[in-house]
C-alpha cells in the first residue's frame, strides 16, 4: 500500500449530532454517549454504523459476556480456547480437532433455504480459518409442530439448505437432533456445528500480526446482501421481518470450496500470518477482531474492496455480510507468493490494508480518511449484568402435582405415539438428503448410534461428536436442564466408546432485557458450568443467539430457552466402538446406572397428557460420570458393542430404538433390585425419564466382566432379559406391560418425517 | 500400476478415490488438475464425484469443456480404461464419451443411502472381479442420477450388453422400488461400445473398507487395478 492518507481527521458530518438517531445504528442513547466518550468526539455516520454492528448482541455479547466468564474453559487437552474462530482440542498423535457451533436462526425464519445454507457456509469458514480441514457437520434444529404449515415449510427449506451447501462443498453431515414445539413456530432454531482436523503445527490465529503486514481480501465480491445482519440477528422477529429479506445472504458452496482449498494450501505453504472469516458484520468485525487480538491498528483502503454493485457507501462495504470472503495476513516477504497461490484458484485477491501500531482502524477511501475507530473500543462493548427473576408461571408448572394423572391402559399405543413424536422419530427422511459419507471417514452413520463417529485416516483414532439439548428440561428448570444437556451429550459420547474432550455451546434465548429471560440465561450458564466441570469438558467456544422471540401485538412469545451443547470426544482405537442396534440373538440386555424414572418434564407427559410440567429428573453428576466411565471402558475393552442412553421417552423408547436399529426384538422383565427400586406406576416405569442410565447388550460370556466393572465403579447393574425374536416385549414381575413387533414400531418411527417432507 | 484421478474445481470425491486406490489397492495415484494438457501415461483414468464447477448450468456440462477432457478423450480412443463415478458419469455423458444423460431424481431431492446393484457383465477392465448376477451394495449420493436415453439408444445398450450395473433389491431382482432414482431400465452403470469407458452412479470408493461398511466397491476398483497391472 503506497497511498498515503491526505488528511488525518475524518470528515465529520456537517449536520448536528447523530445522537437522536442512535437507535437506527442499533445503539441505545447511553451506548451512543459511551462511543462519544471513548472516541473523544462525536462519531460520523460510518463510525456510528460500525460501532452499532460490533456492539450488537450478535457480535458484542453485551448481555452474555459477563455470564460466559463463568464457564470453565481450560484443560490439558485445550489447544485453543474461546476467543478465536473456533476452539481446538488435542486428540493425540499430533492431531487437533477444531470445532464450533453457530446459529442462523433469524435468517432461517425469513428465508429457510439460504438461511440454513449460509449457516453451514459460515461455520465451515470458522473451521478452516483455524487451519483445519472441515471433516463433519452436525445440525441442531427446532421448529413448530409439524401439523403447522409454516413449520413444515421451514423444515423442508432448512433441510434442503443444509443439503445444498454441505453436499456441494463435500463435507459430510453426520448427525444432529431435532425437536418440535409450538414456541418455535415463528422463530425456528438452526444451529450448525462443524468439526475440522489439523496437525498441531498448522494451528492458525485470527490476527493481523506485526506492523507492516499486508492484509488481503480473498473470495467473493462484496454486495449489499446481508447488510445489517448482525443487528437483524439482535432484534425481535416480527411480521415485518420478511421485509428484511435483503439481510439474508445467499450462499455459493462452489466458491467456498475453492476458498477452502486455497486457504488450506496457503497455510500448508507457510505463507499466512493470520486468517479470519468475514462473518457477522463483515469486514468491520473481521479486521477489527484481527487487529484487536494483535493489539494493533489497521489502515483499511475501502476503495480496494471488490464490489458486486456500484454506488455502495463505505458503511455498506464495512457491514456487508456477503458470503465466502476471508481476510488473510501475509507473512512478511511472502506477499507475492500468497497472491499467486490464491489466484491459481480463480479467486479475487486484493491487498486492502496494512498493519499499523496506533491502535486505530482507519477507513480510507481514495486517500481520504473517512472513519477512524479505536480498535479496543470497538471490541470491548459495554456489558450488562441484569437481575433475573423467574417467571411465576414456570414455577407453577414445575411444582404442579402430577400424581392425579390417569394411567393409560394401552401402553403399546403410548409407545407407538412416542416413537412417532418428532423428537424421537426416525430422521432418515432428513439425513438421506445429506451426503453423510463423502470424505470416507464416517464409521458410524446417522441413526446408528448416540453420537457420530469418524475415523482419522492414517491413525487408529476415532472422533465422536453429538449435539444435544432437551429444551423442555431447560424451560422447566434452566440450571438443571442445561446441566442435563451437557450430561446427555457426554453420555452419548460415552455410549459410542469415546472420551469427551470439549464443548461448544449455542445459547438460544429470548430477549435478555426481560428479567424472566435473563434468569433463564444466567441459570443455564451456571448449569452448563457445573456439568462441564464435573465431566471434564471445558467450553472452547460457542455462540449466543438472543432475541429469539416473536412479537405479536403487545405480547412477546419467547422460545423455550435452548442452550444447545455440541460435544466432541476421541476413541483411541476406532475399531472398538458401540452402536445402538441389537446385534446378536441371546445377547443379555443390561441396565447400567442410577435408573430413577420420573414423569416430570418428560416427552410422555407432553405428548400423551399435553403437559409441560413437573421437574426434570434429578441429576447426580458423580453418578453420571461413573456410569459413563464404565460404559466407555467396557466398549474400549471389546466387551460391549451395543449401548444406548436412556433419555427422551424413557426405557421403553430406548429399548425400542435398539430393537429397530438391529431388526431384532428382546424380552425384558423389569424387577426391583437392591439398588434399583421401581416406580409403582407402569407409565413412569416405561416412559419416565432419568439421568445417568445406559441400556446395553453384551454376549453372555462377558456378563461377569460387566458386573465386575460396575461393582468396582459403584454403578448399579441389572439384567433385564435377552435379545431375540421379532417382538419387543416388556413385563414387570407381576404382568405384561407391552409387546410390539419391530415392524410395527418401525412404521410408527419412520412415518413422521417421511410424511412431513413429502 | 498408476492411475490418474482428474480433479475439477468443485470435485469433492477426488481425494476419496485417491485414498481408496492407494491405501486400499496399492495403486500409484496422481491427481490431475482440470487445466492439464497431459495425463502422464497412466494405466487407468478415474473421473471422481463431486460438484464440478458447482454443477452450475448442468451437472458435468462445464467440466466437459475443461482442457483435460481432450486428453481423456484421446486416452479413451487409444483404448485406455476410463471410469467416471457419479459426477464423473455425468461429465462423461456431457462430453459424449457415453450416451444418454443423468436427469434429476424424481424425488426432487438429493439421495444419500446404500443401494443394491446387480452385475450384468463381468468383464475387464471394470467388473472382472465380479460374477454376473452378483448383488453389490454401495452408497449413492446424488441429485441427478436418473439415467435417461431414448428408446433407440437403450435398445443398442441392451443389445450390445453395455449395461454393466442395474439397480435391484437385496435378492438381485429388479423392481420399481429398487430403482431408487427412476433410471431407464434401472441402469446404474454403462460402458461405451468399445468397453473401455464406464460411468456409474454408485460410489465404489466409499465401499472398500470394512471399517466403513460393505466392501463391494472392490469389485469395481479392484478390477480396474487388475487390468492396469496386466497392462503395465
Amino acid at each position: 500500500m503506497s497511498v498515503m492518507p491526505r488528511q488525518e481527521r475524518p470528515a465529520v458530518d456537517e449536520r448536528a449530532s447523530l445522537r437522536p438517531m442512535a437507535n437506527s445504528f442499533g445503539l441505545s442513547f447511553e451506548e451512543f454517549d459511551d462511543v462519544v466518550s471513548r472516541m473523544g468526539r462525536e462519531p460520523n455516520t460510518l463510525e456510528a454504523g460500525v460501532f452499532g454492528a460490533l456492539w450488537s448482541e450478535h457480535c458484542g455479547y453485551k448481555n452474555s459476556r459477563p455470564l460466559l466468564r463463568r464457564l470453565p474453559t481450560t484443560g490439558p487437552q485445550v489447544l485453543q480456547g474461546p476467543g478465536e474462530n473456533a476452539g481446538v482440542v488435542d486428540i493425540g498423535q499430533g492431531y487437533g480437532l477444531a470445532f464450533k457451533m453457530e446459529s442462523h436462526n433469524h435468517p432461517s425464519a425469513v428465508e429457510p433455504v439460504q438461511g440454513a445454507a449460509t449457516g453451514v457456509g459460515g461455520i465451515l469458514r470458522d473451521i478452516f480459518a483455524m487451519g483445519a480441514r472441515p471433516i463433519a457437520v452436525l445440525d441442531s434444529l427446532r421448529f413448530g409442530e409439524l401439523d403447522n404449515e409454516r413449520s413444515r415449510h421451514l423444515l423442508a427449506g432448512v433441510v434442503s439448505g443444509i443439503a445444498l451447501y454441505g453436499n456441494a462443498i463435500g463435507v459430510p453431515t453426520v448427525g444432529g437432533e431435532l425437536e418440535t414445539n409450538a414456541c418455535y413456530q415463528e422463530n425456528p432454531l438452526v444451529n450448525v456445528m462443524a468439526l475440522g482436523l489439523l496437525r498441531h503445527e498448522d494451528l492458525q490465529k485470527g490476527t493481523v500480526g506485526a506492523v507492516g503486514n499486508q492484509l488481503y481480501y480473498v473470495g467473493s465480491k462484496t454486495g449489499r446482501d446481508g447488510l445489517g445482519g448482525a443487528v437483524f440477528a439482535s432484534a425481535d422477529l416480527s411480521a415485518a421481518s420478511a421485509a428484511d429479506r435483503p439481510a439474508v445472504q445467499v450462499g455459493d458452496p462452489y466458491l467456498e470450496k475453492l476458498l477452502l482449498e486455497a486457504c488450506l494450501a496457503a497455510i500448508a505453504a507457510d505463507l499466512v500470518a493470520g486468517v479470519q472469516d468475514m462473518g457477522a458484520a463483515g469486514l468491520s468485525s473481521s479486521v477489527g477482531e484481527m487487529a484487536h487480538r494483535a493489539g494493533m491498528g489497521v489502515d483499511l483502503h475501502i476503495d480496494k474492496v471488490p464490489r458486486r454493485e456500484d454506488g455502495m457507501t463505505p458503511l455498506e462495504v464495512m457491514l456487508s455480510e456477503s458470503q465466502e470472503r476471508m481476510v488473510l495476513t501475509a507473512k512478511p516477504g511472502k506477499e507475492a507468493a500468497l497472491v499467486t497461490l490464491l489466484e491459481r484458484w480463480g479467486l479475487d485477491v486484493v491487498a486492502i490494508g496494512e498493519v499499523v501500531d496506533n491502535g486505530m482502524l482507519r477507513i480510507i477511501e481514495h486517500g481520504t480518511v473517512v472513519g477512524s475507530l479505536p480498535v479496543s473500543a470497538l471490541n470491548e462493548p459495554p456489558t450488562y449484568v441484569r437481575d433475573g427473576v423467574e417467571d411465576p408461571v414456570i414455577v407453577a408448572a414445575r411444582t404442579r402435582d402430577l400424581g392425579d394423572l390417569p394411567e393409560p391402559g394401552d401402553l403399546n399405543g403410548v409407545l407407538l405415539t412416542l416413537l412417532g413424536a418428532p423428537g424421537i422419530a426416525s430422521k432418515a427422511a432428513i439425513y438421506r438428503q445429506f451426503d453423510h459419507q463423502v470424505m470416507t471417514n464416517s464409521v458410524v452413520l446417522p441413526g446408528q448410534a448416540d453420537a457420530a463417529v469418524l475415523r482419522v485416516k492414517g491413525t487408529s483414532l476415532g472422533v465422536a461428536a453429538t449435539v444435544d439439548c432437551n429444551s423442555r428440561y431447560v424451560y422447566l428448570d434452566p440450571y438443571l436442564g442445561a446441566a442435563h444437556a451437557v450430561a446427555e451429550a457426554a453420555r452419548n459420547i460415552a455410549c459410542v466408546g469415546a472420551t469427551p474432550l470439549g464443548v461448544t455451546d449455542n445459547l438460544n434465548f429470548g430477549n435478555p432485557t426481560v428479567p424472566a429471560v435473563y434468569y433463564q440465561l444466567e441459570r443455564a450458564v451456571d448449569g452448563i458450568s457445573a456439568a462441564c466441570l464435573a465431566l471434564g469438558t471445558p467450553v472452547t467456544g460457542g455462540n449466543v443467539s438472543l432475541y429469539n422471540q416473536f412479537r405479536q401485538g403487545e405480547g412477546h412469545e419467547a422460545i423455550h430457552p435452548t442452550p444447545t451443547i455440541g460435544m466432541v470426544g476421541v476413541i483411541s482405537d476406532v475399531a472398538l466402538r458401540a452402536t445402538q442396534s441389537f446385534k446378536r440373538d441371546d445377547d443379555v440386555v443390561v441396565l447400567l446406572g442410577a435408573f430413577a424414572p420420573v414423569q416430570g418434564a418428560s416427552e410422555y407427559l407432553f405428548r400423551i397428557h399435553g403437559l409441560e410440567a413437573g421437574s426434570p429428573p434429578a441429576l447426580d453428576l458423580v453418578a453420571e460420570a461413573a456410569v459413563q466411565r464404565v460404559v466407555r471402558d467396557l466398549v474400549a475393552a471389546g466387551i460391549c458393542d451395543t449401548a444406548h442412553d436412556v433419555s427422551t421417552g424413557g426405557l421403553a423408547v430406548a429399548a425400542a430404538e435398539m430393537a429397530m436399529a438391529g431388526g431384532k426384538g428382546a424380552r425384558l422383565t423389569l424387577s426391583a433390585t437392591a439398588n434399583v427400586p421401581l416406580p409403582a406406576r407402569s407409565d413412569t416405569l416405561l416412559f419416565g425419564e432419568t439421568a445417568a442410565t445406559v441400556l446395553a447388550a453384551v454376549p453372555r460370556q462377558h456378563l461377569p466382566a460387566v458386573h465386575e466393572a460396575c461393582l468396582a465403579a459403584g454403578v448399579a447393574v441389572s439384567e433385564l432379559g435377552i435379545v431375540g425374536g421379532s417382538d419387543l416385549s416388556v413385563s414387570s414381575t407381576s404382568r405384561d406391560l407391552l409387546s410390539l413387533s419391530v415392524a410395527e414400531m418401525r412404521a410408527a418411527h419412520e412415518h413422521t418425517f417421511a410424511e412431513a417432507l413429502g | 500400476m498408476s492411475i490418474a484421478v482428474v480433479t475439477f474445481p468443485g470435485s469433492n470425491c477426488d481425494d476419496d478415490a485417491r485414498y481408496a486406490l492407494e491405501a486400499g489397492m496399492g495403486a500409484a495415484v496422481t491427481l490431475v488438475w482440470h487445466t492439464a494438457t497431459e495425463l502422464g501415461n497412466p494405466d487407468a483414468v478415474v473421473i471422481p464425484g463431486g460438484f464440478s464447477f458447482g454443477d452450475y448450468l448442468r451437472s458435468g456440462a462445464l467440466a466437459a469443456h475443461s482442457p483435460v477432457m481432450a486428453e481423456v478423450r484421446a486416452y479413451a480412443e487409444r483404448g485406455g480404461p476410463v471410469l467416471g463415478i457419479c459426477n464423473g458419469f455425468q461429465i462423461l455423458t456431457e462430453s459424449g464419451l457415453l450416451p444418454g444423460q443423468l436427469a434429476r431424481n424424481p424425488s426432487l431431492k438429493f439421495q444419500c443411502h446404500y443401494v443394491n446393484v446387480r452385475v450384468e457383465r463381468a468383464v475387464a477392465p471394470f467388473t472382472s472381479r465380479a460374477a454376473v448376477g452378483d448383488v453389490l451394495s454401495m452408497p449413492i449420493a446424488h441429485n441427478e442420477g436418473s439415467y435417461y436415453a431414448d428408446a433407440a439408444t437403450l435398445e443398442v445398450l441392451e443389445g450390445e450388453g453395455r449395461v454393466m450395473l442395474r439397480y435391484c433389491d437385496a435378492a438381485g431382482t429388479a423392481s420399481e422400488a429398487a430403482n431408487v432414482n427412476g433410471s431407464r431400465n434401472a441402469i446404474a452403470g454403462i460402458v461405451n461400445s468399445r468397453g473401455n469407458v464406464m460411468g456409474m452412479m454408485p460410489h465404489p470408493e466409499r465401499a472398500v473398507e470394512s471399517l466403513l461398511g460393505p466392501v463391494d466397491g472392490l469389485a469395481l476398483l479392484g478390477s480396474l487395478v487388475d487390468a492396469g497391472r496386466r497392462a503395465a
